[in-house]
């Protein structure tokens, strides 16, 4: 059993939970994610790491609820307890294992959209405490739904904001602040973007015009998030790739996004099922044409 | 003369209705008729099942125990050669072991030496005697034990018996291994069976910790050096599943049956009460013929689908054991036999629709000794399909050996070990299918006991 520290709303239906789980920070690296299960019939889901304290011994996730699953979770208050916790998963972002004047050299720039602003963060504080100059787009649909803000500018040299609706930072997608920054000088050496599959793929056909390396975070489906199922398996240049022992990061220019995409909703028309049930109990309405069954 | 009594015929769940359930298929031998098989063991002078069986287990002694009425007895000759005779009795191919070499059945019918098995390990559950390990003093030295499944399982067992402050390290949230995710609830209880051989070895003093992935929670290095571990066992099975690297592989709808199957085992995804869920479709087609595509073909079988098994060499050859392939076939499910997938095929939303197949034929024999199939030119057919499973065989997981040093793999990426589980790393031992690739419970267990007497032995000299 994995204690909840704390848990803070920081947008509607986006919770940061600090839990204790001593090995899991103690291994922790950039890029790596944890598998969480609520309790004893809960599902095993994948999620990004948002922070570790290893003198501490908590790990931060950051959960938006989307389904039954995710919704379980955030159900839970601080001093209770998840059944299970495990990791760190996958792979460390590459940078971690190069060389620290190599890195100094280069120039980063990072993408978070909406709850994937959240991995970004461990990434970028990684890098500035190892005097790594990064700048940071943060892209939400509106004010209410940002995240991580404050945090972010304390670790990141310049940090822009966008929002579909322009009610903070500038109004647009983070693409289009991308090439804005790219065409009024900035050069940048390597670009890392984690949040919603579709923004992924339109930064990378961005990228892919400037030649700008990038790199992606994939949140694809996954059981054990071992290597046993192949629930996540995504087509990079042309070989099939397990996302959670081979990943979660990737070339970006070389991710099949529209499989990985199609592959996501493998389950959709269950977990909407799910989801109905669960709205209807909660509202204390009995099914009357059996799809509860 | 006893062996003109056939062989007792063991009371199964009728194949229509189990076809619809989760429950058991074999209810097993009573005592009477456990005896009554029991007097049909010629007790041989040169016993064939003994040198038949992975690990030696004295077949005719437990045997005339049981014929003499004497269970405690029976249940102590199997025991200092097995620790899992109920699961064994259950999974392990005898047709192709024991009763394969059983001097009955080459006029007749082998003596069922599993369903004996079964039915005396199944009695010593149900009449627990305290184990003597239980009040063994510590002996102060500490072995880590990596995976929960026969072979961590049997190798924890005999340390903790002699002493030793054993800690099992599980990957997933529940132990067991391929006990708990692989291995169906019709065909191995979990509850009835595999809890209470894991509570027995609870019981040893063998300490579980759960959510611990070795190469990314811990390290071998970490354990040995900062947890104070004087040896580490690695059992971690053979985990990674096998594509066929077909077109179509990736649409929707295509799964490894190890995620077919841990889903509905490990997360109990047939049953409303848990939040996991299972994609099963109308017509499931399972290519593979090994125990693991029984499983499930069968498993589909009972959430409601049509399910075919696509094999490309033929029924004679299927790697499967004897007994699945016939209760598969009282379950309705159809046998594809000398078909090999060529692509799968997929309709506009990227969603399964079926699977193109090529006919075969058997050709000269590989060096496995079984005839290689070879397509017959021009039989291209597609079968009608929503959901594709392949079983395919898996390959130890290489996440272990990838993160220390000097523990060597071989080409196919199993864990270097020799006859006593010994690796190229002092005081790394290896044993059951991170060593052998994926093979079968018995030898697990059996390479789980030989590292625990290697690791006994290492620890010994090095005091």
């Amino acid at each position: 059993m994995y204690k909840i520290l704390e848990k803070k709303l920081l947008a509607e239906n986006i919770y940061a939970m600090r839990i204790e789980a001593p090995r899991v920070a103690h291994a922790a690296l950039p890029g790596q994610f944890v598998i969480v299960r609520a309790d004893a019939t809960g599902e095993r889901v994948p999620l990004t790491i948002a922070d570790f304290d290893p003198n501490e011994g908590s790990v931060t996730i950051v959960i938006q609820t989307l389904g039954v699953s995710t919704r379980k979770i955030c159900a839970l208050e601080a001093g209770e307890y998840l059944s299970d916790f495990a990791g760190p998963l996958g792979r460390p972002s590459e940078f971690v294992h190069e060389p620290i004047e190599e890195l100094q050299k280069r120039r980063f720039v990072f993408i978070g959209g909406g709850v994937g602003t959240a991995p970004v963060y461990p990434q970028v504080k990684w890098l500035h405490e190892h005097g790594v100059a990064v700048d940071v787009i943060i892209g939400a649909k509106n004010r209410d739904m940002l995240i991580y803000t404050e945090e972010m500018a304390r670790v990141c040299n310049t940090l822009h904001i966008t929002t579909d609706d322009g009610s903070a930072g500038s109004k647009g997608l983070v693409t289009a602040k991308l090439e804005e920054l790219i065409t009024a000088g900035n050069h940048y050496d390597e670009c890392v973007a984690i949040g919603p599959m579709i923004m992924m793929k339109f930064v990378a056909l961005t990228t892919l015009k400037y030649a700008l390396k990038t790199t992606v975070s994939l949140n694809a489906l996954m059981v054990d998030g071992t290597g046993m199922c192949g629930a996540c398996r995504v087509t990079v240049d042309g070989k099939t790739r397990f996302t959670c022992v081979e990943g979660p990061e990737f070339d970006a220019h070389k991710v099949d996004f529209d499989e990985a995409m199609r592959r996501q909703g493998m389950y959709r028309s269950q977990e909407q099922r799910a989801a109905a049930i669960e709205a209807e109990r909660e509202a204390g309405h009995k099914c009357r044409i059996g799809l509860d069954k | 003369m006893a062996n003109k009594i056939p062989r007792v015929p063991v009371r199964e769940q009728d194949p229509a209705i189990r076809a619809t359930n989760f429950e058991e298929v074999c209810y097993g031998y009573n005592l009477e008729e456990a005896r009554l098989e029991a007097s049909r063991c010629l007790d041989c002078k040169n016993p064939r099942c003994v040198a038949a069986c992975p690990v030696g287990l004295q077949i005719p002694r437990f045997i005339a125990a049981l014929h003499a009425g004497d269970l405690p007895l029976a249940a102590e000759v199997i025991a200092a050669d097995s620790s899992l005779p109920s699961i064994c009795g259950r999974v392990c191919p005898q047709e192709s072991q024991c009763e394969g070499a059983c001097i009955l059945g080459i006029k007749g019918e082998p003596v069922a030496i599993g369903k004996i098995e079964r039915f005396i390990g199944d009695w010593k559950l149900e009449n627990p005697t305290a184990e003597a390990a239980a009040t063994t003093p510590r002996n102060g030295h500490k072995v880590a034990v990596i995976g929960s499944g026969p072979a961590g399982l049997a190798c924890a067992s005999d340390l903790a018996k002699w002493g030793y402050e054993v800690t099992i390290f599980e990957a997933l949230h529940q132990v067991g291994g391929v006990l708990v995710y692989g291995i169906p609830e019709f065909r191995l209880p979990k509850e009835r069976i595999v809890a209470r051989e894991i509570g027995n070895v609870e019981r040893l003093g063998v300490k579980f910790e759960t959510n611990v992935i070795v190469g990314r929670t811990v390290t071998i290095d970490s354990l040995l050096d900062e947890e104070g571990f004087e040896a580490v066992f690695v059992g971690s099975g053979a985990g990674l599943p096998r594509f066929m690297g077909i077109e179509g592989e990736n649409l929707n709808g295509v799964v490894s049956a190890n995620e077919f199957l841990t889903r509905a085992n490990l997360m109990h995804a047939y049953d409303a009460n848990y939040d996991t869920p299972i994609y099963v479709g109308k017509r499931v087609v399972v290519v593979g013929g090994g125990n693991v595509a029984m499983d499930a073909v069968r498993t589909a079988k009972r959430l409601g689908a049509e399910a075919t098994i696509v094999y490309r060499r033929s029924e004679k050859e299927l790697p499967a054991r004897v007994e699945e392939v016939h209760h598969a076939k009282e379950e309705g499910i159809e046998f594809r036999m000398l078909t090999n997938p060529v692509a799968i095929l997929g309709n506009e939303q990227g969603w399964v629709a079926g699977i193109r197949c090529v006919e075969m034929e058997l050709g000269e024999p590989d060096e496995s000794g079984r005839r290689s199939p070879v397509v017959k030119a021009g039989s291209e057919f597609e079968i009608e399909a929503d959901v594709v499973i392949m079983a395919l065989g898996t390959s130890p997981n290489p996440l272990i050996a990838s993160t220390t040093a000097g523990l060597e793999t071989n080409r196919r990426g199993c864990i270097t070990a020799d006859e006593q589980g010994q690796t190229t790393r002092e005081g790394v031992f290896a044993g059951g299918d991170a060593v052998t690739g994926a093979a079968t419970v018995i030898l697990a267990m059996g390479a789980g006991r030989k590292a625990a007497k290697a690791i006994d032995a290492y620890l010994k000299s090095k005091a």
